[in-house]
């Protein structure tokens, strides 16, 4: 079997149909559980006192809003090279997903950042790098919004994610790249000395565990509202014709 | 409720913003899809009536 055959609408609606509950119950599992442990049940940080507890809407959020570019960078790129339109819709989808997530990581981010820095925001390389960030997705959403022809948008849409590519990858190593600014590194490593302690790391992968599935679970669910969006358009226009 | 000191406001604000903002999604999401499988489904009866 191809994974091709899942670029087959009719496909696409039966695999995601079974699928998507299981998804949406997981990530409901594991974000309740991620986030419960982590804000009553983790103890104050040595220096960052309570504030600690901001990782696990913080972190999640700023992984899934570069993520979600990604992802889309992979769909257009199927769309541009191999024309499949379910790859093109699933990018469609998943833009809004990644505005919230990159909202969520910018308001968390600055409410932690006034306590900890003294300030809610500064030009530093990674804060600005995730505000472009935002502005890409706003300009990627109008753009799918101000063309009526719906493949001739996702060529568009298409282009304008493969430029916005270079500020999620951006926003991920601004901190490797340039090495100044407020924002510390990754909390997150394989390296035991700089990982974050046990105490907070266990719930917290409960919470990426949740943002990803949850993730998931939204875009299949949009993709199937964006298949079925398209499939009234052709019902309408044919009935125009006569 | 653990006690969150004097960072209270700051994290009930993170936390606030951060669950409205993905319960609103969640709840757009659902909604629209509703909607437009509804239509979808009239459509559907109307042209299957006309034959």
């Amino acid at each position: 079997m191809s994974l091709w055959e899942y670029a087959n609408p009719k496909k696409f609606m039966q695999t995601s149909q079974v699928l998507l509950p299981y998804f949406a119950v997981l990530a409901a599992v594991c974000l309740v559980v991620g986030l419960v442990w982590g804000f009553f049940f983790t103890t104050d940080d040595y220096r960052q006192g309570a504030t600690v507890k901001i990782i696990y809407l913080h972190v999640p959020a700023a992984m899934m809003a570069i993520n979600a570019w990604v992802m889309m960078l992979i769909t257009s790129l199927v769309w541009l090279v191999r024309r499949h339109h379910v790859s093109a819709l699933a990018a469609k989808a998943a833009a809004p997903i990644g505005l919230v997530m990159t909202l969520i990581a910018l308001i968390t981010g600055a409410v932690w950042g006034q306590p900890m820095w003294g300030t809610w925001w500064v030009w530093d390389p990674r804060l600005t790098s995730f505000l472009i960030l935002f502005l890409f997705y706003l300009g990627y959403i109008a753009l799918w919004e101000a063309v009526e022809n719906p493949d001739t948008a996702a060529d568009l849409t298409s282009i304008l994610c493969l430029v916005g590519s270079v500020f999620a990858l951006l926003s991920r190593y601004a901190v490797n790249f340039w090495n100044q600014g407020l924002h510390q590194g990754a909390s997150l490593s394989l390296d035991e000395e700089t990982n974050v302690h046990n105490e907070y790391y266990l719930p917290l992968l409960f919470c990426i565990a949740g943002f990803v599935l949850l993730f998931v679970a939204l875009v299949l669910q949009r993709t199937r509202t964006e298949i079925r969006s398209r499939r009234i358009q052709a019902i309408v226009a044919r009935e125009r014709l006569g | 409720m653990p006690d969150l000191g004097k960072y209270a406001l700051e994290i009930s604000a993170a936390y606030g913003a951060g669950i409205l903002l993905l319960v609103l999604l969640v709840l757009l999401s659902w909604t629209k899809g509703r909607r437009v499988r509804r239509q979808l489904r009239e459509l559907e009866k109307r042209r299957a009536k006309r034959g």
